[in-house]
């Protein structure tokens, strides 16, 4: 199944990548190519089928909440692009 | 056998009659010095750190002090494993700086065991590749050949120990990740149990599917290096709680009676002919003591590399969400907003596969699109699993070749992602059936490439799997050959 420009721009935004036009147009046309192959599971009858998201019949795995050792705030923050005091800065989110 | 060339077993032995752990992690490092130029197994090397460890080792020894059960033994970390305050990079740009501020589950259980950190080792960015050619630092490069890739995506760790730049190393296991490259370098590897190791500080590239596993020259070491990284951990919750056989301790006694399936699937189109003759070889060596060859059907095998490439990219799509230039890695110069913050971030710091499988898995997952895509492969991965335990209800274990080939040329598949996903056809299934495979050295093909044998065995069958690999092994010499460097 092959994707057109706009179809792959719209996943490119939902992905979060910035990706320049001749980036797009080769990453289309390989995922053209995946999406083709992949499209073989079709034929396969799954009428009935729970799906397997999990290879273990684990759900929820609970215990105790017992108060543990956290990071400090500067180990936390040791590998941040910028910090503000003690915060993780980012541009800011509303107008003022 | 010069010294480099020893087993980590033999290396405790050394150690045992009292050769030192640092006149061990010199020689390593000297190997490292001298090969590193070709090879390229290393992303980071830990020279003085190494040796500081080898000089600690000594002195508890001198000491009268119990050591752990890698005392003094070198082991080279895929660097997808978090090692507190030394860089780990997933082979990416976006985390080129990134030093974690804990440890992995895998390597506090090695420090524990005095095992020495030698270095973190190359692989194809976030583990997605067959071949390390990912890598945002260059591909590694397979001893034998070094026109060929060693695999991937644990390419490094493969090709460290096959140069003998250490004995022994860890590498993930998503889709054939430690077993192809293992297969390639004439290596011993095993993918767990999915459960069976502990993933915590392992940076995540399909949850449902990643393991850590070893790679080594020969059945001993492997076992041994599972024996130390496997068991319980609370902090991830898919580590299963059970007890951790004495794999090391029954590897001698054969598994007898022995029912061993061959699957048609595995012996298809594409296949090797020389990689055929020595799987087949393999499967006489087992006849000869007494095994049963049975044939056994996995009718939706056919179908792994798609669901794979479903479910994989699925979950990756959503982990990778994580790499958007605010707590860690990479961020962008310039941006108008936060939004464009962390697309600029994004579309910089990662590289042309991981962005393909990213937008892959976000559009299995779109709205729309998710039924006919990732629930419908969620499905066929039920199937697939359901083939296997038919198979096991009439073998103990599922032999087969590991890869289709022996190690192809660097730049062979690069361009074309379908074919490099094909190179996994005969590993992959087993991650999405969350069981356990080893794949163990059985042959070279004429031009001096090595070929590997898989077994696939039920889950938390390592025990049996370490065993009945250990029957091919006493009776072979593939595991003792070493590559000229």
């Amino acid at each position: 199944m092959a994707l057109d420009l706009e179809q792959v721009r719209w996943v490119s935004h939902l992905a979060r990548l910035d990706l320049s036009e001749a980036d797009l147009a080769v990453l289309g046309k390989k995922l053209g190519a995946v999406l083709e192959y992949v499209d073989q599971l079709q034929q396969v009858n799954t009428d009935g089928v729970e799906p397997m998201a999990h290879p273990l019949p684990v759900s929820n795995v609970f215990r105790e909440d017992v108060p543990g050792q956290s990071l400090s705030v500067d180990e936390a923050l040791a590998n941040a692009p910028a910090r503000h005091g003690d915060f993780f800065a980012v541009p800011a989110v509303f107008e003022t | 056998m010069t010294p480099i060339e020893r087993t980590a077993g033999e290396l405790l032995a050394a150690q045992a009659q009292g050769e030192s752990a640092e006149s061990i992690a010199k020689s390593y490092l000297q190997a490292i010095h001298d090969r590193e130029g070709r090879v390229k197994s290393f992303l980071h090397v830990n020279e003085v750190a190494a040796l500081e460890q080898a000089r600690a080792i000594d002195a508890k020894r001198k000491a009268g002090q119990t050591l752990g059960r890698l005392a003094g033994v070198p082991v080279a970390i895929k660097d997808v494993l978090c090692t507190k305050g030394q860089v780990t990079t997933c082979g990416s740009k976006i985390l080129q700086n990134f030093r974690p501020p804990y440890d992995a589950h895998v390597i506090t259980a090695l420090d524990k065991a005095d095992a020495i950190f030698i270095g973190k080792t190359n692989m194809d960015e976030f583990a997605m590749g067959s071949s390390t050619e990912n890598s945002a630092f260059g591909p590694s490069r397979n001893p034998w050949d070094l026109e060929r890739i060693p695999g991937g995506s644990s390419g490094g760790s493969a090709s460290a120990v096959a140069a003998c730049e250490a004995p022994i190393a860890l590498g993930t296991d998503t889709g054939g990740s430690i077993r192809q490259p293992a297969s390639l370098c004439g290596l011993v590897g095993l993918k767990p149990t999915y459960g069976r190791v502990s993933r915590f500080g392992l940076v995540a590239f399909a949850s449902s599917l990643d393991q850590i596993g070893p790679f080594a020259h020969d059945v001993l070491d492997a076992a041994l290096l599972l024996e130390t990284i496997a068991g319980h951990d609370d902090r991830d919750s898919t580590s299963v709680n059970r007890p951790v056989p004495p794999y090391t301790t029954t590897l001698d006694q054969p598994i007898k009676p022995l029912t061993i399936g061959v699957a048609k699937e595995y012996f298809s189109e594409g296949l090797d002919s020389e990689v055929e003759t020595a799987v087949r070889s393999a499967l006489k060596v087992y006849e000869k003591q007494g095994a049963k060859i049975v044939d056994v059907s996995l009718p939706h095998s056919q179908y792994a590399i798609a669901t794979y490439y479903l479910v994989a990219t699925a979950e990756a799509s959503s982990n990778l969400a994580r790499y958007d230039g605010v707590h860690y890695g990479h961020r962008a110069k310039e941006f108008a907003d936060l939004i464009a913050m962390y697309s600029r971030s994004r579309g910089e710091g990662f590289g042309s596969e991981v962005r393909l499988r990213i937008m892959l898995g976000t559009y299995a997952l779109s709205s729309g699109y998710k039924d006919a895509y990732y629930v419908k492969a969620l499905k066929v991965r039920r199937l697939i699993k359901n083939d296997f335990d038919a198979a096991f209800a009439q073998c103990d274990v599922v032999m087969g070749p590991t890869t289709p080939t022996a190690a192809f040329r660097i730049g062979e598949k690069s361009d074309d992602p379908l074919a490099m996903y094909l190179s996994d056809i005969y590993t992959i299934s087993c991650n999405l059936a969350g069981i356990a495979g080893i794949s163990v050295p059985c042959g070279f093909t004429k031009s001096g490439l090595p070929i590997g044998l898989q077994a696939l065995a039920p889950p938390f069958e390592e025990e049996k799997l370490f065993r009945i690999a250990r029957m091919h092994e006493r009776e072979t010499d593939w595991h003792a050959r070493r590559a000229k460097l």
